[in-house]
């Protein structure tokens, strides 16, 4: 800071801030346009443009949304397919985190022969496009009998999370002594009270990580819930693609905009009280290694 | 990085031998779930994907070998040619344009501006929306009639015309507009995480020596965060290659198919069209694509370590 003092306002320091307000708003300008428009009336969409306010605040739009936007054949909002969502993600995340816990804790601590080789292919199944699984996880998904249900859905996002949790532990894991582990053990602590008593304690930034990426994800997912569901069980992402594309009767932009900050809402609120576990699973998302 | 039992010596001898051989068992017990879901989630159904393409699946898996056949008639469908030129386009600018404006928005950042978290707060919020989300809102935005020629009508200018969305010749930058406006937050945050991680020591001995600040981070840092380079071409490629919602939510791949992505294409052609066979040649290929990256990538990041 007395850098600058020192240096005065100068300006190419204008210039800088400029840039980068000007980027700021180029950022939240979407998202500004999203919340007016949800709280106008559709009159006052064909009347006043973009950034124009509402003349009159409603959250009709909103209430359609929820609880009366035709969404394909019935007309019930988004409300049956935000709760789908919920019922998906919280124990896909929840079991993907546990999984990517253990096996994080086997690949650094407790190597066995050939744990490389599953390192390996769990870091490659990161990259592997979804699209050569779809059709083989579909015909699987009949024949246990779980097509089109949650529990289905849960299931397709934890075997494809899991290597993403995996790596988040295995690294973190990596970065703790092995003497620790080694004096512990000498101790006659076994493989449970080792990860129980000394790993987990310490694992709380990780966990966070791993938790609020497979939230993300899981919420965010289109393609598995638009090949994996129909109709009642849905995901909110499906939904709103649906009832976006819907053409039934005059093009509603107001419930279109209240139905996406809809979808949009829970992530956000993740976001903004937890940007920083979400930064680190991104960055560390690029480099798995 | 083997460990190995210690047995403790005396009368206890028995019981800790099977204590032993438990802990021997429990970890490969522990990722034995793991192993068996991805073995069949990725690998086994990769292989299934892989025995598709070369049968002529339609409406159903048929196990019906035609070789190379299906290969063959992707290659002539000018549907996946434009899918797939479209994917060069698509994944050239948005890589590029994403890089261009992630490097600069972090050198800006990177000059000790007040409120920085804030402002990278507002940089990467896009990043944690879901790509419908973001695909509905920059529909309404770009909507030919109300959205932003209606802004440009009303505020005077009135000749101002933009119909890219519904153009067959354009659609497919307006994809580009969106997809780079939601991910060049992330790699402006992942270059900055970069920045920060440069010896400040070399700037200062530059300084000294009379250098410019442009000139010490084009001739200096920005040569030394290629790795952070690779990585966000690595992860943006990957995006691009796997983009599918967006398309959807924008476009549905129209205008006609003129906004078709390989992975828009594989979707239509297997659960909606009925060419189970096609579909999956089409998978086989994106795999492919990805591979021909990855595996150098991999190389390099390996053949980096080993120097080291």
């Amino acid at each position: 800071m007395t850098d600058v003092v020192r240096r005065g306002v100068r300006p190419s320091r204008i210039a800088i801030y400029g840039v980068l307000l000007l980027a700021c708003l180029v950022y939240l300008i979407p998202l500004i346009i999203m919340l007016i428009t949800s709280f106008k009336t559709p009159m006052d969409i064909r009347s006043s443009n973009l950034l124009a306010l509402p003349t009159d605040w409603t959250t009709i739009g909103w209430t359609k949304a929820w609880a009366e936007a035709c969404t394909g054949v019935q007309c019930e909002g988004v409300k049956g397919f935000f709760w789908n969502s919920f019922k998906m993600a919280v124990p896909a995340v929840l079991i993907s985190t546990l999984l990517g816990a253990f096996n994080g804790y086997v690949l650094s601590k407790w190597k066995f022969r050939g744990a490389d080789l599953m390192f390996g292919m769990l870091l490659f199944g990161c990259f592997v496009p979804f699209q050569v699984v779809l059709l083989p996880m579909a015909q699987t998904l009949g024949m246990l009998g779980m097509a089109n249900t949650t529990p289905g859905l849960v299931l397709v996002h934890v075997t494809y999370g899991v290597a993403f949790t995996t790596l988040f532990f295995r690294n973190y894991y990596v970065a703790i002594p092995d003497a620790l582990i080694k004096a512990a053990r000498l101790d006659g602590a076994g493989f449970f009270t080792i990860f129980f008593r000394i790993l987990l304690p310490m694992s709380t930034p990780i966990i966070m990580v791993s938790l609020i990426w497979q939230f993300t994800q899981i919420w965010n997912d289109f393609l598995f819930g638009v090949v994996f569901s129909s109709g009642e069980s849905q995901p909110i992402t499906v939904a709103l693609n649906n009832l976006v594309n819907t053409s039934t009767g005059v093009k509603e932009y107001n419930v279109d905009m209240a139905a996406a900050m809809i979808a949009a809402l829970p992530t956000l609120v993740v976001y903004i009280v937890a940007g920083k576990y979400f930064i680190r699973g991104l960055t560390a998302g690029s480099e798995k290694g | 990085m083997e460990y190995r039992q210690r047995r403790p010596s005396g009368v206890a001898r028995v019981s800790s031998g099977m204590m032993d051989s438990l802990q021997r068992w429990l970890p490969k017990l522990v990722v034995a779930p793991t192993v068996l879901i991805i073995g069949i989630g990725i690998y086994g159904f990769m292989l299934w994907t892989a025995v598709l393409s070369f049968t002529d699946s339609s409406f159903l898996p048929s196990y019906n070998f035609v070789g190379l056949e299906q290969y063959a008639k992707l290659m002539e469908s000018q549907r996946w040619l434009v899918a797939s030129s479209n994917l060069a386009l698509f994944g050239g600018l948005f890589i590029g344009i994403c890089l261009l404006i992630g490097v600069v928005l972090a050198i800006f950042l990177d000059q000790r501006i007040r409120q920085e978290g804030a402002i990278r707060t507002i940089y990467l919020y896009p990043m944690a929306l879901s790509m419908i989300v973001t695909g509905t809102v920059w529909r309404w935005i770009l909507n030919p009639r109300q959205g932003l020629e209606k802004m440009m009508h009303d505020w005077g200018w009135t000749s101002f015309s933009f119909d890219w969305l519904v153009n067959p010749d354009f659609a497919i930058y307006t994809i580009v507009m969106a997809a780079v406006w939601q991910a060049s937050g992330f790699v402006m945050a992942l270059f900055l995480a970069g920045l920060r991680g440069v010896d400040s020591s070399i700037i200062s001995a530059a300084r000294v020596d009379g250098a410019s600040l442009p000139v010490i981070y084009w001739k200096l840092i920005l040569p030394s965060l290629r790795p952070v380079f690779f990585s966000s071409v690595m992860v943006l490629a990957h995006i691009a290659i796997k983009s599918f919602d967006l398309v959807m939510a924008m476009t549905s791949g129209g205008p006609g198919y003129s906004t078709d992505l390989p992975a828009v294409y594989m979707y239509a052609t297997t659960f909606t069209r009925g060419q189970i066979g096609q579909g999956s040649a089409s998978a086989m290929l994106m795999l492919g694509a990805i591979l021909a990256l990855l595996v150098p990538y991999l190389y390099s990041e390996l053949r980096e370590k080993r120097h080291d």
